[in-house]
Order: C-alpha cells, then structure tokens, then sequence
C-alpha cells in the first residue's frame, strides 16, 4: 500500500481545507512508476480529487505541485522517490481553486508584463533571419521553460513582492528575449527591468534552480541581466 | 434557466489553442476582427507542446529540395487518398510559412551558416522517390513547444481575447443549419456560457486518446469531432488511426522519428536489422505505417525482444554520443525518466502506438467545413470552419508524413483566417441564436446533473481503450471490427447509466472527463464502422483479410454520420492538383 496525505479543498462545501488521506494498492499501477499515476488512480477510488493534467510526459507544466514540501510536476516525478506518506499541496503562495488546484493568473501576468514576444522592426528578410550556431546555443536553457510555476512558487520573493517582483520564471523568459540576436528591443527591455523590485528582488536563495523540472537555471539569468544593466551603465 | 446565461459576442470565435488555433486567431487579430480563443487548457499547455521533430518545408537548407517533391512524397505517403490541391498548397505554402515562424521567434536550430536545420525524416526523397531529402525543420526535438510559444507570444502582442480552461461542449445551430455559436461551461466555475460568433472555427486536435496506448495527452479525446457528429455534420476517413512505430513500448510516450533521422535503427531479438527486409531502399526511413507494420510483424513471428516478445529495440548507441545530446535531448531525458534507459549506452524498447487521426471534420483548402448537401459532394456551410488535427482537408490521405502536421496547422490555420476575413466583409451581422439548439445544448449539460448509483465515467473509458486496442489496432480484419462495433455498441448503451459521484460546481474535472468520454465514444464507433466497411488495405489501414490496395472500389473517401447508430457515404478523391498534373496511384515502394 502507498500512503498519502493530500489537501483538500472544495470551496462548494468546505468553509476551510483539510488533510485527507488515501492508500494505493501498488498492484493497481501495473508497473507504472510516476506520481501522476498513482493519483489518476486515486482519482478513480475518489471522483472529487481534483488537479490539473495533460501531457502525462513533463512537457506541457500543467501538473505542478507540491510534492513533500518541494514543488514538482507529478507526471515526471517517480514514485520511488517519495517518502510516504506521500504529502501532496498546492503549489504555495497562490489562491487556490479546488484542491491541488490553484490559480495561476499572477503568474502569467508577470510573464505577459516582460513582453515575451520578439521584437525587431528591421524589415523582414525574405529568407530567415540568419543566426549563428552560437548565437542560437545561448537560447539553449532558457527557451525550454515550459511556464509550470514551480520556481516562482518556490521563491521567498516572490511571495514577499506580490506583483512587484517578477519572480524566476519571467526573469527567465526576458533573459531569453534580451540574449536573442534576433532581438533589437534590448535597451528598452533593460529599462524596463531597471527598478527596485521587479529585478532586484532576486536575493540568489536558489529555490527556483532547486525545483525546476526541466532542469533550467532561471537565478543564473538573472545574475546575466545584472550584469548587462551593470555593463550598460558603465 | 437558459435566459439566465451569460452571453458574449465576437466576429469569430476559435474553439482549441493548439498551434492550428493560434495561427488562425493571429491572422484574424491582425484584420482588427473581433476574435476569441476558447481552450479547455492554457494555450501553451496544448498538445502542440509535445510535437518532437519539426516541419516539412523544402526549404533545402542541406539537401536540394523544392515544393514539388514534398508534395509527391505527400501524395505517395498517403497512399494516393489525400486531395491534391490541398496538398499542393500546403507543400507551395510551406516554405514562406517556416520562414515565417522564423520571423515570429521560433528558436529553430541552425546550421554553420545561419540558416534553418533541416533534419531527414521518414517517407522524404529527392527526385521523386530518389535519395533521402533533409526537409525536416527542427528546433533541437522540442519543435512543437518553441511554435507554440511563439505563436502565444505573438496572441499576446497583438491582444487576443483567450477564454482559458473553458470547455466547448455544443455547436449552436440554427434550424437552418447555420452554425451561430457555441455553448462553453467556465470550468472553473461550472457555468455555462453562450458564446455567438459570426464565424466559428474548430481546431480541437485530435482523438488517439480513444486507444489505450497512445502517444498521445490526455485531452485528446476527439471534442471538435463529437460536437460536429451531434451537430448532424459528416466526419471523414476515420478509419485511418496513424500507430506511430516508436512510443515506448508499454507505455506509449513517443519516441520521435527524428531518432531515425539522425541515423538511429531498429533491431528484433536476433539484433538484426529488420527494416532491410521490409524496405530495402528507405530502410528505417520508410513511412510510418510501412515501419509499423513490419514490427508487428515481427513480433507476431516471434523475433520480438523481452520476456514476452512483445517489443523490440531501437538502437542509437552506435551515434555520436554528442549528436544524441545536442540533437536529441528531450528524447534522451524522456527515455532515461520512463525506462531508465539513457540511449547513448543501450536501445530503447518501442511498439507501434496510436498517435495521429488521419480523419476529422471534412474541409476545403480553405478551412470551409464542406458536406455534401443537394447538388454537389462539397458545398461549404456558410460560417463554419475547421482545420488541425481535428480537420480532414485531406493532405495526410491514408497515411501522415511526418512533419506535416505541424505544416498542416500553420498552412490551414493561415489560409481559414484569410477565408474568414473575407466572408465577414460580407457577412456583417449575428443571426438572431435558434432557441431550440441552446435547449439542447443545456439538456446535454444538464444531463450529468443525474444523480442517483450507475456506472463510473473511469470504467467505460478504460474499457474502451482496450476494446479499440484489441479491436481496432494495427493489423485487421472483418470478424475481429465487427465484434469491436458490437463492443462500442454496448459500451454506449451503458453509458446512458453513468453517473456522477461528484456533482460539485468548481472546477469538476469528473465533469469534463465525462463530457470528454462521449465524445471518445462517438469517435471511436464512426472509427469502428468506417474501418470495418474498408475492405481493402490502403496506408495506415491494413486488413489482413484484404491485404491489397483497391483503387477501383476504394479511391475514395468515407464520411460517416452519427444518426441511426452510424451511417456510411462515400465522396470522391481529389486527384487534381491546382497547377501541376495529378500523381496517378501507383503500387507503393520504399
Ligand atoms: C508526441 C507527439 C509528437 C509529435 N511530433 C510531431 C512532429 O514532430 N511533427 C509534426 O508535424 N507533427 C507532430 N505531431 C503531430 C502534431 O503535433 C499535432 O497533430 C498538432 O500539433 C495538432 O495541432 P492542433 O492545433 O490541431 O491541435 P492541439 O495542439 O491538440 O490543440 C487542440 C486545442 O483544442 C483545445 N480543445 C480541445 N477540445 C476542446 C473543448 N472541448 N473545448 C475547448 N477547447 C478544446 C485544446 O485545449 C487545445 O488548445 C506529434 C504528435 C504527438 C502526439
Ligand atoms: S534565486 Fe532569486 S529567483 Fe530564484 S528562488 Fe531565489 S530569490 Fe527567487
Ligand atoms: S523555469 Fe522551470 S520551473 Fe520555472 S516555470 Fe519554467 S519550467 Fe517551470
Ligand atoms: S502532465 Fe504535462 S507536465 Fe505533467
């Protein structure tokens, strides 16, 4: 039997959450190994167990969470690896919905605020807009974010600076932006981060590098974007 | 209760935001039309994300390459069932459209002089049917998710309206047969919501979630194609399911034919290297359903690798260890979380497993749903719209290239924008919504408001995985569909008793799955009867019982009609191209 302790909270009937506990008989995974399994499976014992899922691969970020007290996408976090009981929350500092549901808005809007679009009014050659080998490696480590709110959820500052500071995920995408060669915005970027809490903020705690699924470095691009507003001020 | 529903108004209203949905609502925002965007997940958590190895365009980046090529690879790909003036724009689009993407952000990898990579992929020649073409544009193997983003980022630009985790459950027709709108619930908070539209355009994706294995996300279950089905429209060709050779066996993840591409190959429990018997010239390269074919082929004959024979291997170890890293990361990773098998040292265990639908919502090349009606096989419904994986336009025939769906849903996307901005130049103004179809609509929702002990929602769907797996997978015959059709037709007979242990209203996902089962269902029965009336072998569809392609009898394609328990029509192929001459059907060699 696997054991697990799950929040819950269903704001058409709880006034407050609560802890509730399920067991798994293991031979009902037949042999599968993720998280994600396991819950679709108490979800079966269970129809009210609510939480968010798609790709089942850890490409699509809809199934973050907080998994022993450390935010993770279910589908790719294997279950061997957990202590049970198998403690599963929200992602924390964000309004939850329904159990392990939560919303997500200030995440996103703080990604729409660093404008994650590329920017260049040069006119558009007719082939593509030619860029090196290494030009293009130095997207590598940024462009794969898959917006799964773990690290920002996870970082002491952005639950401190509620929609001042941007927080590790969208620092990250505006890095992406800023080292693109394609990008001709980089200045007015840089301006934009230049204020005392939507950069600044980032005291290098490295929650957000400790909980990243893919395995990205958003505090080292934010000590890159320091460095380019230190370079340009000099 | 139904003058209580909230309302809204749009020119167009896009159903699904995948990458066909957001490149059609890009082209529509940069009109100044009104547009929204309605998806059951964050736009970037669609299935597009997933998409591994790239794009078709013959850009011939490393390889001479040109349209027309990549259209008689199309062609030939599809066993000749595809319509050639789809394809030939697609293939004449494509290249314009890459660059395109290019221009919006898409990261694509480069080559030494700055240009887009292109990699080689299965069913790509030069010349005809001569050489290996590289025609592949990739983005490392994370090509889906670097369009998609993209396509969101440029959504974002230019101030879509996006409805996200809103769940479509109804077109709203008139009795007319004008598409007027669409009944949507709020999953958040469980409220219906009437969306009127001008224009409506369907890019829901795909349906391989109906079998158990699949390399599919969950949300696949076919929705745009059930909503046409209720709404009384045709679905086409459905009974071609794409089994992808790759996904990891047993578990279905998949394993992108870029592997292949970069020089990887299969292996049976002898360590040879079975494709040279199968496919001589293209080898691990043939297309999808000739390589799928031929695994389980092998594995019927015993030469499948494991305790159970039920597998075999795909080797990559004898590569670069460097190339499989920098070209291959996604896949490396995925390999070494789900088998513990990290490829640079040893093969990994792959099946054939569900993974496109060939078949969808019948359209023209420009996104104009099409039915036959009075005169004519094809006469578009004014206003309504589909393209995508939930669309048969038909480019894929009976049998999918690689690659050329994420071209399909940019080319499609692009070409039912441009058709919607002009029909709503003429078409200005909403038509009063048909109060009977909102009725229905509600009734529909309503029904899972039964309370009361019956069957689980979990039950029937996983039942239904295993009947189409069993009933309708690689190779098939008559004996074998027609038990499957009767299986369907129980499975829906006790889906009337399914009930709701969790009538709440905030985000019921036990809801939508429930939504999401009929609508699995409804796919997998048109599935079922469309394959069990083929009677010949042609891509995708093979029958052991009628192992020969028939084009006399059988060059043509199927709609079938949900009413009085599944109907069956058939309309002609079209083998005309728009400039070129037609590809005439010819025996099928790789
Ligand atoms: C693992 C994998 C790898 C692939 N790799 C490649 C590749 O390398 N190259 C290639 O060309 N093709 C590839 N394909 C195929 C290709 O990715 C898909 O065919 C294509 O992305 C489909 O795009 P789409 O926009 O039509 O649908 P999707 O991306 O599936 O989007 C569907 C949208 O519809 C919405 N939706 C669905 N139902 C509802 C509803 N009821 N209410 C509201 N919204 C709804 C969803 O939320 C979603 O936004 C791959 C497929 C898979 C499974
Ligand atoms: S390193 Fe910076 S961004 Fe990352 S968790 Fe710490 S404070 Fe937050
Ligand atoms: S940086 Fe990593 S943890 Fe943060 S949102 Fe992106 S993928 Fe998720
Ligand atoms: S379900 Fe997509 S990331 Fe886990």
């Amino acid at each position: 039997m696997i054991r697990f302790s799950i929040y819950r909270f269903n704001p058409d009937k709880d006034s407050k959450p609560y802890m509730q506990d399920y067991q798994l008989d293991e031979s009902r995974l037949e042999g599968r190994k993720m998280l994600l399994d396991a819950i679709l499976l108490l979800k079966e014992q269970d129809e009210s167990l609510s939480f968010r899922r798609s790709c089942r691969e850890g490409v699509c970020g809809s199934d973050a969470m907080n998994i022993n007290g450390s935010n993770g996408l279910a589908c790719i976090t294997p279950l061997s690896s957990l202590k049970q009981p198998i403690n599963l929350n929200p992602l924390p500092g964000m309004p939850v919905i329904r159990d392990l549901i939560v919303d997500m808005e200030s995440f996103y809007r703080q990604y729409r605020t660093i404008k994650p679009w590329l920017m260049n009014d040069e006119p558009e050659p007719e082939i593509e807009r030619l860029q090196s080998d290494e030009e293009r490696k130095k997207l590598d480590g940024l462009y794969e974010c898959i917006l799964c709110g773990c690290c920002s959820t996870a970082c002491p500052s952005f639950w401190w600076n509620p929609g001042k500071y941007l927080g590790p995920a969208a620092l990250l995408q505006s890095y992406r932006f800023l080292v693109d060669s394609r990008d001709k915005a980089t200045n007015e970027r840089l301006d934009e981060l230049e204020d005392p809490f939507r950069l600044f903020r980032c005291h290098s705690i490295m929650n957000c590098v400790e909980v990243c699924p893919r395995d990205l470095n958003p505090a080292l691009a934010i000590h890159n974007i320091r460095k380019m507003l230190l370079k340009r001020a000099t | 209760m139904k003058n209580n529903i909230e309302r809204r108004r749009f020119d167009c209203l896009v159903i699904g935001a995948g990458g066909a949905g957001l490149r059609a609502a890009l082209q529509l925002v940069q009109a100044d039309l009104h547009v929204a965007v309605v998806s059951k997940v964050f736009p970037t958590r669609s299935h597009t994300v997933a998409a591994q190895g790239g794009m078709n365009a013959a850009l011939g980046n490393l390889t001479p390459d040109n349209w027309h090529w990549h259209m008689y690879d199309t062609v030939k790909g599809g066993d000749f069932l595809g319509d050639q003036d789809a394809i030939e724009y697609m293939c004449r689009a494509a290249s314009r459209l890459v660059i395109e993407l290019e221009h919006f952000g898409v990261p694509f990898t480069r080559l030494e002089n700055g240009r887009i990579y292109q990699r080689p992929f299965g069913g790509q020649s030069q010349n005809y049917g001569g050489e290996q073409a590289a025609r592949t544009c990739a983005a490392a193997d994370r090509t889906g998710h670097a369009i998609l983003q993209s396509l969101y980022q440029q959504n974002l630009r230019s101030r879509t309206h996006f409805f996200d985790e809103y769940f479509a459950t109804d077109l709203l027709v008139s009795e007319e047969g004008v598409t007027q709108g669409v009944m949507v619930i709020d999953i958040e908070s469980g409220q219906p919501l009437i969306i009127e539209a001008k224009t409506i355009l369907l890019a829901t994706g795909g349906s391989a979630r109906i079998f158990r294995t699949s390399t599919n996300a969950m949300i696949n279950t076919g929705d745009g194609m059930a909503m046409a089905l209720r709404a009384g429209l045709p679905i086409q060709d459905m009974e071609f399911v794409q089994f992808h050779p790759t996904g990891i066996a047993g578990l279905g993840m998949l394993i992108s034919e870029a592997t292949r591409g970069e020089g990887g190959y299969l292996i049976n429990k002898d360590g040879e290297r079975f494709m040279e018997r199968y496919a001589p010239h293209a080898l691990d390269l043939a297309s999808r359903d000739v390589v799928s074919r031929a695994i389980a082929t092998e594995i019927r004959e015993g030469r499948g690798c494991g305790e159970n024979a039920d597998y075999v291997l795909l080797q990559l170890h004898h590569l670069d260890p460097d190339i499989v890293k920098s070209r291959l990361p996604g896949i490396r990773g995925m390999s070494i979380r789900f088998t513990g098998i990290d490829p640079v040292d040893a093969p990994i265990p792959v099946f054939p497993t569900a993974h496109y639908t060939m078949g969808g919502i019948p359209t023209n090349r420009k996104g104009q749903v099409v039915v036959p009606l009075h005169h004519a096989p094809e006469e578009p419904q004014q206003g309504l719209y589909a393209i995508g994986e939930c669309a048969c336009v038909s480019v894929h025939g009976a049998n999918r290239l690689g690659g050329n769906s994420l071209l399909d849903i940019v080319v499609f996307g692009r070409a039912a924008g441009n058709h919607i901005i002009d029909f709503l130049a003429d078409n200005r103004f909403h038509t009063p919504l048909s109060e009977a179809s909102i009725e229905q609509a509600m009734d529909h929702i309503q029904r899972w408001d039964k309370k009361g002990e019956g069957e689980s929602v979990a039950d029937i769907t996983k039942q239904m995985r295993v009947m189409m797996e069993q009933y309708c997978g690689v190779f098939r015959t008559q004996d074998v569909l027609d038990e499957g059709v009767e299986k369907g037709r129980e499975l829906l007979a006790r889906l009337a008793d399914v009930r709701l242990g969790d009538q709440s209203k905030v985000f019921n996902t036990a809801r939508i799955e429930a939504f999401e089962l009929e609508n699995q269902l409804e796919v997998a029965m048109a599935t079922l009867l469309s394959a069990a009336a083929r009677t010949e072998s042609r891509g995708a569809h093979s029958r052991l019982d009628f192992p020969d392609r028939d084009d006399r009898e059988w060059m043509k394609h199927t709609l079938y009609y949900n009413r009085d328990g599944g109907v069956l029509d058939y309309k002609p192929v079209r083998t005309q191209p728009l400039t070129v001459d037609s590809f005439p059907p010819v025996e099928r060699v790789y």
